[in-house]
């Protein structure tokens, strides 16, 4: 079957596919930066309780994988008594899986601010709470939105690990067309330029955007 | 179902996951080897100065980093019988794995030799050795330990995504847990179990990644 007839036939469920994809990434995006915000500043805290909880969850996160971390949260949890349904599961478990690594970045980011930053901070008798967020955590959003590029075309990959708890996104979408049809070149190539382009063409853009954004907000540009 | 923990069920199914820990051992070493070989065939593919090839090789890494390595598997399991090619679970997994891997491998070697100051490239020009020996004695040797940081988290990062395999049927450890948890209806125990195995290998790994690398730094006089 020709490519563009393929398209034809399947374009709108590939599509759709897509669409679920998007709000995946979306969703796990957001939890994966909140919560590498909390458990990088919370390696660097003094709170003793607070550090530990922090790197239990960074290095069990880092340390297993993420398809070990979806089935566990999607068919353990349940036996715990808590019960996720499976679009929640995927984009939770992607999320948790990603902010461990993000984690890491922000407390690279945060101790890279140089030293002189936090001693004028100190000086003009800022509380830590409000250096922190005026002074320290602006500059180091901008050392840090690089590396959190490549992160985000790392859990946008992520994301295709959750058709494999029947999240109906576009991987998903891919191995149902290829079960159906055997067309495999045609239903897995497609797939995989789709996420090309929202890898290379949405998400690259997106980021080198706001780096520039955040340059100039600090009078860096 | 229930969650309470077995124990006598754990000690049941624990050899069943050693030996599939070795399969995902051999996976992931057969996997990295492809790919070491692989990324420096890529990097070098950019260095020969010949703009055609750079660009497309560029754009072939680029691609690969940017597509799911799952999708990846499946397309290469799936795509070689469309064509005639038959491969088994274990050789597209391998091929898959290897591939995805030296993409980011080809990028680790790239940063390294471009870590190597110029003076030591006009040093051999100047002394007229070929380009084999420049970049067999003098090159490499030096662009290697700044990658093994880089090297070793690839090592680890290959171990940590050979689950994926479990999708097109090689029997490593998610597989075999998949496995033993539709047999039983227990999915506490084995997916536990895999968690922790993941975990005592990776950290331990992670650790020696930076022992070597400081032994290779000795050892090379840098």
């Amino acid at each position: 079957m020709p490519i563009w007839e393929f398209l034809e036939t399947y374009g709108t469920r590939l599509a759709s596919g897509t669409l679920v994809t998007c709000a995946q990434f979306v969703l796990s995006a957001v939890i994966a930066v909140v919560i590498a915000l909390l458990a990088g500043l919370g390696k660097l805290s003094r709170n003793r309780l607070i550090r530990a909880i922090s790197v239990v969850y960074i290095e069990l996160f880092r340390g297993t994988s993420l398809l070990v971390q979806l089935y566990w949260i999607f068919f353990v949890l349940p036996l715990l008594g808590i019960t996720l349904p499976k679009f929640v599961a995927g984009f939770v478990s992607v999320g948790l899986n990603v902010g461990s690594y993000g984690a890491e970045l922000v407390r690279g980011a945060i101790q890279s601010v140089p030293k002189g930053q936090w001693e004028a901070a100190y000086a003009l008798s800022m509380s830590p709470a409000k250096r922190m967020r005026r002074i320290i955590l602006p500059q180091a959003v901008v050392i840090m939105l690089p590396p959190w590029g490549n992160l985000l075309i790392e859990l946008l990959k992520g994301t295709a690990l959750v058709a494999l708890i029947s999240v109906t996104d576009l991987m998903f979408q891919a191995r149902q067309i290829n079960a159906s049809t055997f067309l495999s070149a045609q239903a897995f190539g497609t797939a995989l330029v789709l996420y090309y382009i929202l890898a290379r063409f949405l998400i690259t853009p997106f980021m080198r955007w706001l780096e520039r954004v955040m340059a100039r907000r600090l009078g860096r540009a | 179902m229930s969650f309470h923990w077995r124990w006598d069920f754990t000690w049941e199914i624990l050899p069943r996951l050693m030996w599939a820990t070795v399969n995902t051992l051999i996976a992931a070493g057969a996997g990295y080897a492809i790919a070491l070989v692989l990324g420096l065939i890529l990097a070098l593919a950019q260095r020969t100065g010949w703009k055609p090839l750079t660009l497309a090789v560029r754009e072939f890494v680029e691609f690969i980093r940017s597509t799911p390595l799952v999708l990846q598997i499946f397309f290469v399991f799936y795509v070689g019988p469309q064509f005639g090619i038959r491969l088994s679970p274990w050789m597209s997994g391998m091929i898959a794995i290897g591939l995805h891997y030296s993409a980011y491998l080809s990028e680790v070697y790239r940063a390294g030799i471009d870590a190597v100051p110029r003076g030591q490239w006009e040093v051999c020009r100047a002394l007229n050795m070929s380009v084999r020996n420049t970049y067999a004695r003098i090159i490499i040797p030096q662009a290697l330990p700044p990658s093994i940081a880089g090297m070793g988290n690839y090592l680890v990062g290959i171990f940590k995504d050979t689950p994926m395999l479990s999708v097109i049927g090689v029997a490593e450890l998610m597989h075999t847990a998949n496995a033993i948890g539709s047999e039983s209806y227990r999915f506490l125990e084995p997916y536990t179990l895999v968690g922790l195995i993941y975990l005592a290998i990776s950290l331990p790994t992670a650790g020696l990644v930076r022992l070597f690398e400081g032994w290779v730094r000795r050892k090379l006089g840098l």
